[in-house]
């Protein structure tokens, strides 16, 4: 199982070649995905044409970038021309859209092959994959447990060797909880950095997408390829890329390093504190500075979220009607249709938000619940904007626990309750990434997580790679016959 | 407007659609009439994924016409998600502006049918897009089907919304008309209500005369021409007049207004109206507008139809009517200034204009001007033809319906037809005498002192040369030739 970097070394040196590669993955998807199920839709004609096209680029010694040939999945989130979008939904498991999404465009460009689309939550809703529509995901390292989510299909895919890089999307923590889970590096970029064009909307004001790797050089190639302005997206950043993986290896020395008091809370599981704790100094060790910051609107950050989200993911479900495309359910008139399609094509999670997001949008209680929970985001910003003032990065664990059985969470609030460390910078707009930092007594993967200011992911890379570096973690793999 | 013991009292809302050449959140064309769901995309078609990005000159549209109405421009502004479901709306939520609209508090001033100007208090202006058309196979109560073109989803509608301060349906329709001049003049509308690019709603209230609290209001809908508006709106103010005078109270509700019928009818009641779940759009960040870029939207604001009907009046010396007539749309204000520029008599041209020119033309708008064969520098060449008494006014009429068809100059088909006036002194005084010499019954006439009978020589006179004798000349020719014979 090899990094990206590692592969387009090899292709270099003319040791193998992108169709061979993608050949392998092709063959391992085809033997280990009945026991992973990362994947939706495998895209196998697309994947053989574009290794072809980049081993002819080889050839001639002229590949395009760090990415050419290297074999990648994609959240099936993402809008892909001609390759059916399903976002795990029984509503959309036969949209086909007419269109690629900025980031896969950009994927494309960059030579990356696409083996296909990997499963998720049900619209990015959850936080297990549980809530696929379409597909169970198995955590690799242990396929009892769930490999997180809503971007499960992604982790796991990566984390199986199912694919060697791949792009989620974080809305409430969805790229760097399941990367903590499967222990890989997952990255959510700053609000705006990476076009959300042809992104199939949970939250607008919260998606992030964002890459995958197993390790940090290869997420910052990844990021490298999908960051940038996009005319077609009016929340995107206009601001210069820098080279992310130019500065990756001037280590941490001098960095100073907040650990927020609210990030180790009573009942999270010991074994995460632990590895993160030991985790935090291994950084001090290798020259960065410690310092106790404080977040204090983090316990309410949860709450609101769930007010925020569901708001706007009432709003962007609504398109679902039956009559354009994907499920249509035949009924009496045209209402009858519309509510039989819908009642049939969304799972239970994404109906309660729904009807969560309806009611806090609803004439009398506007106020007192979406005008409030945008305050109480305020309050989330300035927390990090003050964090941000004494401290370069924030380090804290990922989750509060590892990888759960399926179906230990049935509960939606101890489900919710999973990404209560991840949420505040979705809400802020901040970078965040997750590193694999240690394994539990039974061989879960623990993630840790760096937060960084808005636009500085050059410097969360920096800080995780040189903790990478200093660790073999990443250099784990599961076991899976 | 008094309706016996109520006060009327009437609030428009009025969508014009925007005449910028791509839709409000994409790049697709907004020309009317073309096939169903060709000028679509997978925005406008609210494809799962896809974003709006703001039409920069639909803003500039619409600040235009803030400050033509002399609204405060807000430095900053927001777009908003307005929900309802109706398969004619792609996403089921329009991009509309609701808090935070872009302009507020102007006025447009109309003229009563007492000849006095009154104006009217505008509330706010905002910016949305419009939505899709259903077409239904066979009649919406019958229909097995009903298909969706999307072709107008999307175009940039602006809503412009006035106080209730318009106190009669005659008010109504001046102010309509007032707004679409308005509109037509800055170029951001074709003001085509039959199209569809202008659409009106009305609110209409009565209350006891004199009293400060408004009464139960109604909306009605489904006005698509000026002449409905007016009618409409009594209609439904004499409904609600004996309504009140037979002591019933008037039902908050939509009623549509049905023009073959006559009638409005209730659409909907209070208790079914919407709960449209208002929020900011999250996918548009909030607009802020430059304040040099507002001045210089102001620096180039076109001289508006009231300032170029009081120019023509001033300037022109044109009567009233004629200035409102000729300043109804830029398209023929600009004609007639172009015309008189050519031909510096400005009645004579404006009577040409209001005659001749607006009965051959299929209106007044910008459409028919620039479709009108007879340009201003050729309807100039004309009237100067009558001037120098080349032709006569009433053959002038006949060259001018020729230049419509054939669109000539006029000096060549005078010269063609033959039609020049005769002016021949000799040549007129032999007609006269014969004309004269043909009818000594008449000369009797006139020696016993009808004088009309004056007029029957010239007539003769006319008739006899084709019309294109000099009648100026005849008739100082005929005179001349009486008072001869009578003093013998």
């Amino acid at each position: 199982m090899r990094t990206i970097h590692e592969l387009t070394d090899a292709y270099r040196r003319g040791e193998t070649t992108p169709s061979e590669a993608t050949d392998a993955y092709l063959s391992r998807i085809a033997k280990l995905d009945d026991k992973v199920g990362a994947y939706l839709t495998v895209t196998a004609d697309r994947a053989h044409a574009a290794a072809r096209a980049a081993d002819e680029r080889y050839r001639r010694g002229r590949p395009l970038g760090p990415l050419d040939g290297a074999p990648i999945t994609l959240k099936d989130v993402f809008c892909t021309r001609g390759v059916r979008t399903t976002c795990a939904s029984k509503i959309l498991e036969s949209f086909v859209p007419p269109y690629d999404a900025t980031v896969v465009d950009r994927l494309a460009k960059a030579g990356a092959v696409m083996l296909g689309k990997s499963n998720m939550d049900e619209f990015a809703m959850g936080s297990s994959t549980e809530h696929s529509a379409l597909r169970v995901t198995r955590n690799p390292w242990d396929l009892t447990r769930v490999p997180g989510g809503s971007s499960g299909g992604p982790a796991a895919a990566v984390a199986a060797g199912l694919a060697a890089g791949g792009l989620g999307t974080d809305t409430g923590g969805s790229i760097r909880q399941p990367a903590a889970f499967c222990g890989v590096v997952g990255l959510k970029p700053t609000y705006g950095r990476v076009s959300r064009y042809g992104l199939v909307a949970f939250a607008s004001s919260l998606d992030h997408p964002g890459p995958f790797g197993l390790d940090v050089t290869d997420t910052a190639r990844l990021l490298g390829a999908i960051a940038g302005h996009d005319p077609m997206d009016a929340t995107s950043i206009d601001a210069p890329v820098p080279d992310y993986t130019a500065g990756l290896e001037q280590g941490v020395r001098g960095l100073r390093l907040g650990v927020p008091d609210e990030y180790f809370t009573k009942g999270m599981d010991a074994e995460v504190e632990a590895a993160v704790r030991v985790a935090i100094d291994v950084l001090k060790g290798l020259g960065a500075t410690l310092e106790r910051v404080s977040l204090p609107a983090t316990p309410h950050a949860l709450a609101t979220y769930y007010v925020i989200a569901p708001a706007e993911a009432s709003s962007n479900l609504a398109r679902y009607d039956g009559v354009k495309y994907g499920l249509r359910v035949p009924g009496r008139d045209l209402i009858d249709m519309e509510s039989k399609t819908r009642a049939a094509g969304f799972g239970a999670e994404v109906k309660r938000r729904i009807m969560l997001g309806t009611y806090v949008l609803s004439a009398g209680y506007y106020d007192a619940y979406y005008g409030q929970a945008q305050k109480v985001r305020t309050l989330v910003r300035r927390d990090f904007d003050a964090a941000f003032a004494r401290v370069d990065l924030i380090v804290a664990p990922t989750t509060p626990n590892v990888a759960f059985r399926h179906g230990e969470k049935a509960d939606p609030i101890a489900m919710y309750l999973n990404d209560v460390f991840t949420i505040p910078a979705d809400m802020s707009g901040v970078p965040g990434v997750s590193v694999p930092c240690g394994f539990t007594a039974s061989g879960l993967p623990i993630g840790l997580q760096l937060i960084g200011r808005a636009l500085d992911e050059a410097t969360v890379l920096r800080a995780a790679r040189a903790y990478e570096r200093a660790t073999d973690w990443h250099t784990r793999r599961p076991e899976l016959a | 407007m008094t309706a016996g013991k109520w006060d009327v009292v009437i609030g428009l809302e009025v969508h014009a659609q925007l005449t910028t050449r791509t839709k409000m959140f994409c790049g697709c064309p907004t020309t009317f009439g073309a096939p169903p769901n060709t000028q679509t995309c997978p925005v406008c078609q609210g494809m799962p994924g896809t974003l709006p990005v703001v039409n920069r000159r639909a803003i500039e549209y619409g600040v235009r016409t803030a400050l033509a109405f002399d609204c405060r421009v807000n430095h900053a502004c927001r777009f908003a998600r307005k929900h309802y479901y109706y398969p004619d709306m792609p996403k089921n939520f329009q991009i509309s502006q609701y808090e935070e609209p872009l302009a507020e508090e102007g006025w447009l001033e109309i003229d009563r049918p007492d000849g006095h100007a009154r104006r009217i208090g505008i509330q706010r202006l905002h910016l949305e897009e419009d939505v899709g058309k259903l077409v239904h196979e066979g009649t919406l109560e019958t229909a097995q089907a009903s298909l969706v073109d999307f072709n107008r989803a999307g175009v940039p509608l602006m809503e412009t919304v006035s106080k209730p301060e318009i106190r009669s349906p005659e008010e109504a329709a001046a102010y309509l008309r007032a707004f679409r001049a308005v509109l037509v003049y800055l170029g951001v509308c074709d003001g085509n209500m039959e199209e569809g690019s202008l659409r009106c709603d009305a609110n209409v209230s009565l209350k006891p005369a004199g009293a400060a609290r408004l009464g139960t209001k109604v909306e009605i809908k489904n006005m698509n021409s000026f002449r409905n508006v007016q009618r409409a709106l009594e209609f439904e103010v004499k409904r609600q007049t004996e309504a009140l005078d037979r002591g019933e109270r008037i039902v908050q509700e939509t009623r549509l207004w049905d023009a073959d019928r006559g009638y409005t009818r209730s659409m909907r009641s209070k208790e079914f109206a919407h709960d449209y779940r208002y929020f900011p759009e999250p996918d548009l960040v909030p607009l802020k507008l430059d304040a040099a870029w507002i001045d210089e939207i102001r620096r180039v604001l076109p001289e508006l139809p009231r300032a170029r009907r009081q120019r023509f009046v001033a300037a022109y010396g044109l009567p009233a009517y004629d200035a409102a007539l000729l300043t109804q749309s830029r398209a023929l204000a600009e004609y007639y200034e172009a015309a008189v520029r050519d031909f510096p008599q400005p009645k004579l041209v404006s009577n040409w204009v209001m005659s001749e020119l607006l009965r051959e033309l299929p209106g007044d708008d910008e459409r028919a001007i620039e479709q009108a064969t007879v340009t201003p520098s050729r309807l100039a060449g004309l009237l100067r033809l009558i001037d120098d008494g080349t032709i006569s006014g009433k053959i002038a009429k006949t060259v001018f319906e020729t230049m419509v068809r054939t669109g000539e100059e006029a000096a060549a088909i005078v010269r063609r037809e033959g039609l020049t006036q005769v002016a021949d002194a000799g040549a007129l005084a032999a007609m006269v005498a014969s004309a004269i010499a043909g009818n000594p019954k008449a000369v009797e006439d006139y020696r016993k002192g009808k004088t009309a009978a004056a007029k029957a020589f010239v007539g003769q006179v006319m008739k006899a040369s084709g019309g294109k004798a000099n009648p100026a000349m005849v008739s100082k020719l005929v005179e001349a030739e009486l008072e001869k014979l009578t003093k013998t």
